[in-house]
């Protein structure tokens, strides 16, 4: 393994890395939920309608 | 009265989803063998270039039209850009958006199949029988030695993983995108993740494996992966640029129409910006960080260059791998969970490509789940079927793969890039992306998004088709075409009939689509007559 190498594994492996939990962070502290939903969404006959 | 409408439980969950359906054999078996054969250094600039210019944009092009056309009901890509653009041909376009996860779940589920099939008999220690030869059991359980050869139901055959797959994923599919899809995902893919993780471990710990080998250690197998090579001459190679576009255009899974799918169910203040890019980070870290050190290095430590050089992804994948486990300590185990976590990576992808099916058919001929999933499975089983028959060499797979895995994809995403930069309109598009966004997309993405992308799309699918169709040399000044295997077999000297027969599949499978969504739009017509009179 070069030099050369090395700063190419750790620059490439590290990028996605650091991208990858800074990502998980940025969604795991943002918002919750307004409202936690259940696995549906009712809608009122009139907004099913317009949709 | 209140209309039951599917949407995703949770935040995480539609990004597991996305990434699920992103993160697939690519990212352990493709992306490895493509780095290590065009060289470190070049490649990896060309490959984090083509993240930042397609890869990225489209992704969050696809969840802006599909959370956008989900505001209307619509969870296709047909019935989004019906609900878009407003023309009677709107729906039209959207039609490679059923047929490509349609067609490419066909012989994707195969290779599920084969995915599972080598864990369970890496299980039992069927692979690390001493005197195996691992190319011929390879062509035995794919049938790659001849057509109808894979037809059988034993341990060491692929029949029974393919029902069982088949069965597994229609199960879950059924069960809609909360139970369904993303129960799976948030289970599988931090499954997948932790496997990878050990094995990571097991392959860096290795040392030398061979005192007899001092050259093959766990450095030198990094070095063969990740040593730059020549930059400035590899840069100047456009069949470099050309591969680390595609693997990135795959690895990411724009333009199959899963990605506008699953957005579609998000809700209109939902975000989509910090979600994409995070459903793509999830992909690359797999591919990169995982994929990247673990598959070549392991192989060049027990078969040097020698034994990877010139091999594919199944070539790497089904007959390297399970060799270089035999010979590792504690291999059984490692090959078992490593075929496992090919199998987590290939369902929650497979599972992605049916639901853009069953969206279509519920929303464009009315009917209920039942019918839908029979429907589909019906469809998808004469496909995989026939790939399942005609295996020799895998010709029937490889041509599907061909034309409508690779050149429609390709297709689809220029539709779907231009549709976002010039239908609607960067400035409008940039609004509604942004609505319910927790964070910004920098300006430049704007230009990117309208000029760039596509004009990159346009170069690289120009000079695929120049090498891969036509068998350009990649010379200017003394251009040659020989056109290639792809089109020998079709209208060649000696045609191959398995070729010509997934070449008409497709064209009947286009067809029919095109048949559905004429009578989709009929459906789609009249309620749009229906809300103009109640507005």
């Amino acid at each position: 393994m070069t030099t050369g190498g090395w700063i190419n594994l750790i620059l490439s492996v590290g990028f996605v890395t650091v991208l990858f939990v800074w990502c998980i962070w940025r969604v795991l502290r943002g918002p919750k939920d307004p409202a936690k939903l259940a696995h549906i969404e009712p809608l009122d006959e009139d907004e099913a309608e317009r949709r | 009265m209140a209309k039951i409408q599917e949407a995703w439980s949770s935040r995480l969950g539609v990004i597991l989803a996305v990434a699920g359906s992103a993160v697939g054999l690519g990212n352990f078996l493709r992306f490895p063998g493509q780095a290590a054969q065009y060289g470190g250094g070049a490649f990896m600039i060309a490959y984090f270039v083509s993240l930042l210019i397609v890869g990225i944009p489209i992704c969050w092009t696809e969840c802006t039209l599909g959370r956008y056309g989900g505001r209307f009901g619509f969870h296709s890509t047909s019935g989004i850009f019906h609900a878009l653009l407003r023309k009677p041909w709107g729906k039209y376009l959207g039609v490679i958006g059923f047929i490509v996860p349609v067609m490419i779940y066909m012989y994707y589920v195969y290779i599920e199949a084969w995915c599972l099939g080598y864990a369970v008999n890496a299980f039992s220690g069927r692979l690390s029988e001493p005197g195996v030869n691992y190319g011929e059991f390879f062509g035995r359980f794919t049938g790659a030695s001849g057509d109808g050869v894979a037809l059988h139901f034993g341990l060491g055959d692929v029949g029974i993983f393919l029902v069982i797959v088949y069965l597994l994923n229609f199960f879950f599919i059924y069960r809609g995108i909360t139970k369904g899809i993303e129960t799976v995902c948030k289970y599988a893919m931090p499954a997948l993740i932790a496997i990878a993780v050990v094995i990571l471990v097991r392959v860096l710990t290795l040392g030398t494996p061979d005192a007899a080998k001092p050259d093959q250690n766990v450095m030198a197998g990094l070095g063969f992966m990740w040593n730059p090579g020549d930059i400035a001459t590899g840069l100047k190679n456009p069949q470099l640029w050309l591969a680390a576009a595609g693997q990135i255009f795959f690895s990411l899974s724009v333009g199959f129409g899963v990605i506008i799918t699953y957005a579609s169910y998000l809700r209109k203040k939902d975000d989509v910006v910090l979600s994409g890019l995070t459903a793509s980070a999830t992909n690359e870290f797999c591919e990169v960080g995982l994929g990247g050190l673990i598959t070549v290095p392991a192989a060049f430590m027990f078969l040097g260059a020698a034994g990877i050089v010139g091999q594919g992804t199944f070539g790497l994948g089904f007959n390297v791998l399970p060799e270089v486990f035999a010979r590792m300590p504690a291999g059984q185990m490692f090959a078992s969970i490593f075929f496992l976590l090919l199998f987590l990576a290939a369902i929650t992808s497979s599972l992605s490509m049916l639901q853009p099916g069953i969206a279509f058919l519920e929303e464009g001929l009315g009917i209920e789940r039942k019918a839908s999933v029979a429907l589909l499975g019906l469809v998808t089983a004469i496909g995989t079927m026939f790939v399942w028959y005609f295996s020799a060499d895998l010709k029937a797979l490889d041509t599907i793969d061909f034309w409508v895995g690779t050149v429609m994809l390709f297709v689809q995403a220029t539709i779907l890039i231009i549709i976002f930069g010039w239908v609607v309109g960067i400035e409008k598009g940039w609004k509604i992306a942004h609505e319910g966004a927790e964070m910004r997309i920098p300006d430049i993405f704007k230009i990117i998004i309208k000029y760039i992308t596509p004009a990159f799309l346009v170069a690289i699918f120009v000079m695929f088709t120049l090498k891969n169709v036509f068998g350009w040399n990649f010379s200017f000044s003394a251009a040659e075409f020989n056109p290639t295997g792809y089109v020998q077999d079709l209208v060649g000297d000696q045609p191959n009939h398995v070729a010509r027969l997934s070449v008409g599949l497709i064209v009947i499978m286009t067809i029919f689509s095109l048949l559905l969504v004429n009578i989709a739009g009929k459906v789609w017509a009249k309620r749009d007559i229906i809300e103009k009179e109640n507005h």
